[in-house]
C-alpha cells in the first residue's frame, strides 16, 4: 500500500502547513495559480516597478508547469511540472510577499529553502510526466494575467484532489536527501 | 533498359501512405503506453519497497489509464519525433520523397494530436517551428520489400541527462559500468525514473550514442540475444536500483525499469561508451507498411 494521503484545502495559512512534514502524501483541493519562467520575469518586473501582482501571493501555491494545448471539452490541456530550479532566482520574491506553496519537480537552491523556512512557505512535488492525470484534477482554468506568453501565462485553476508529496518543509527536511539515503545499498538478494 | 525492369519488379508505397502512418503514430505513442512498458510498471509496483516509491508508481499507472481513455498526451513534453524507418531493398516510394512525407505526418500528428510543439530552429536562434519539425530520422536500408517505422517520442529532461565517454581500453568493462551508474546518479530526480537505459558501446564517437538510442526502441526488459551482455544489463540493473534514486527521486528501489546494451564492433585503441537516459514515459510505438 502507498501512504494515506493528507487533504488540504488551497488557499493555506501557514497554521495548516505547519505540521506538514517531507515525505508526506498530499491531496490538495482549491485554489491554484500556473506560472512559470516567463511570467515569473515578468512578476519580478512588475514588483520593481511598484505595479500590483497578477495574483496576491498571500497564502497562495504556485505551480510551475506550462500546458499542451487542451482538446475541446476538457478545462486544461496535459500539464505536468517543471523544473522547478529555473523559478529560484524569483521564488524569494514571492515568498516573502506570503506565497505558502510551490509545486513543481526537481531540486531547489539553498537560498529558496531558507527562504521557504523563514517565511513559511513548503515545496510541493508533483510526479513529472503525469500530465494526464494531473490535468484530469483540474476541474476548471482560466487564464488571468499574460496571455500573450501562450502556455507560459497565469492561470487560475480549481483542482479537486490534485496528487502531490511533500519534498521540502518548514524544518529542513528534503525528501530528495532522505529518500535516497533511506534507500541507498538496498538489494533484495545480496549477493 | 536494364533499370526500368528492376523497378517493374518494386514495390510501390505512395508517400501518402507514410504520411498517414506517421501521423497515427505520433497520436499513439503519445497517448498509449507501449504493452510491454506498463507491464514493466506493474512489476515494479509489486517489487518497490518504498511506500512513497508505490505511490508514484501507482500515478503513474493512473495517469496512463487517463491519457489512454481520453487519447491524450500522458506528458505535456511530447519531445522530439525520432525515426527509425527500415527500407527494404525491393520498396519504391511513390509520389514524393519519404523525408517530406515523414514530415507532414509529423505536422498532422501532432496538431491533430493536440500535441506540444517543443522544436526549435536551432540552438542559438530559438524560434519554435511550430509543428514540431523535423523529425529526426535513421534510415536503414534491409532486404525485402517491407517498410517498419519505429517512432521513439524522446523528451528532454531525459536526454539532457545523457552521457558519452571515451574510455581507454585498460580501463575497461569496470569503468564502462561506474561510468553507467554515475549518468544516473548524476541525473538523480532530474531525468524522471524509473528509467529505461540505453547504453551503447563500440563503433567510432557517433555509433555509440546511435546505438543507446536504438536500444531504448527495443521491448522493456527483453534482454540482448548475447547471452554475456544479458548478464551485463541485470547486473547494471541492479547496480541502478542500489543507488536508491527511486521513483521520481523520492527515494526507492525501482530507479531503472530496464537496462538495454547494444554493441558494435570498435578499434584496438577504443572503448566507447554512450548512456541515453529515458523517462517512465517511455514512448515507443512502430508500424509496417
Amino acid at each position: 500500500m502507498s501512504p494515506a494521503p493528507i487533504r488540504l484545502e488551497a488557499p493555506l495559512s501557514k497554521e495548516e502547513i505547519e505540521p506538514l512534514r517531507s515525505g508526506d502524501v498530499v491531496r490538495l483541493n482549491g485554489v491554484i495559480y500556473i506560472a512559470r519562467d516567463a511570467a515569473h520575469a515578468r512578476m519580478k518586473g512588475a514588483i520593481e516597478a511598484g505595479e500590483p501582482l497578477p495574483l496576491d501571493p498571500e497564502g497562495n501555491i504556485v505551480y510551475y508547469s506550462g500546458p499542451a494545448p487542451a482538446r475541446p471539452g476538457f478545462a486544461l490541456g496535459p500539464a505536468g511540472p517543471t523544473t522547478a530550479s529555473r523559478m529560484d532566482p524569483y521564488a524569494p520574491l514571492l515568498i516573502e510577499r506570503g506565497l505558502r506553496g510551490m509545486i513543481g519537480k526537481g531540486l531547489r537552491s539553498g537560498t529558496v529553502i531558507s527562504s521557504m523556512r523563514e517565511h513559511g512557505c513548503v515545496y510541493f512535488g508533483a510526479v513529472e510526466g503525469t500530465a494526464a492525470l494531473l490535468a484530469d484534477r483540474v476541474k476548471e482554468a482560466e487564464v488571468i494575467a499574460y496571455e500573450d506568453l501562450g502556455t507560459e501565462s497565469v492561470h487560475r485553476l480549481f483542482v479537486e484532489e490534485f496528487p502531490v508529496v511533500v519534498v521540502n518543509d518548514l524544518y529542513g527536511g528534503d525528501l530528495y536527501r532522505e529518500g535516497k539515503e533511506r534507500w541507498s545499498g538496498f538489494r533484495k538478494f545480496p549477493s | 533498359m536494364p533499370e526500368e525492369i528492376e523497378d517493374e519488379t518494386l514495390r510501390e508505397i505512395a508517400a501518402s501512405s507514410v504520411t498517414a502512418a506517421v501521423r497515427d503514430l505520433c497520436i499513439e505513442a503519445n497517448t498509449r503506453l507501449p504493452q510491454d512498458h506498463l507491464s514493466a510498471l506493474r512489476r515494479a509496483l509489486a517489487d518497490e519497497e518504498s511506500p512513497l516509491g508505490r505511490e508514484v508508481i501507482e500515478r503513474l499507472l493512473e495517469n496512463a489509464e487517463v491519457a489512454r481513455e481520453r487519447c491524450i498526451a500522458f506528458c505535456q513534453d511530447t519531445g522530439y519525433a525520432v525515426f527509425f524507418v527500415e527500407v527494404g531493398s525491393e520498396v519504391r516510394i511513390s509520389g514524393g520523397e519519404i523525408g517530406p512525407a515523414i514530415d507532414e505526418g509529423v505536422r498532422r500528428g501532432y496538431e491533430e494530436g493536440y500535441l506540444r510543439k517543443s522544436i526549435i530552429r536551432s540552438p542559438i536562434d530559438r524560434t519554435n517551428t511550430g509543428d514540431n519539425t523535423p523529425a529526426v530520422v535513421y534510415y536503414e536500408p534491409v532486404p525485402g520489400e517491407g517498410l517498419k517505422l519505429t517512432m521513439l517520442v524522446k523528451g528532454a529532461g531525459c536526454d539532457n541527462m545523457s552521457a558519452l565517454k571515451m574510455l581507454t581500453p585498460a580501463e575497461g568493462l569496470p569503468a564502462m559500468k561506474r561510468f553507467v551508474v554515475e549518468t544516473i546518479e548524476r541525473a538523480g530526480p532530474n531525468a524522471s525514473p524509473p528509467l529505461t537505459v540505453g547504453v551503447g558501446i563500440g563503433g567510432p564517437f557517433e555509433k555509440a550514442a546511435m546505438l543507446a538510442k536504438r536500444a531504448l526502441t527495443r521491448p522493456s526488459g527483453e534482454p540482448n540475444q548475447d547471452p554475456e551482455l544479458a548478464v551485463l544489463e541485470r547486473e547494471l540493473l541492479d547496480e541502478i536500483n542500489a543507488t536508491g534514486i527511486g521513483p521520481a527521486g523520492y527515494g526507492g528501489t525501482q530507479t531503472a525499469l530496464a537496462v538495454h546494451i547494444e554493441s558494435f564492433p570498435t578499434h584496438i585503441a577504443a572503448f566507447p561508451v554512450a548512456v541515453n537516459l529515458d523517462c517512465h514515459s517511455h514512448r515507443t510505438a512502430s508500424a509496417e507498411l
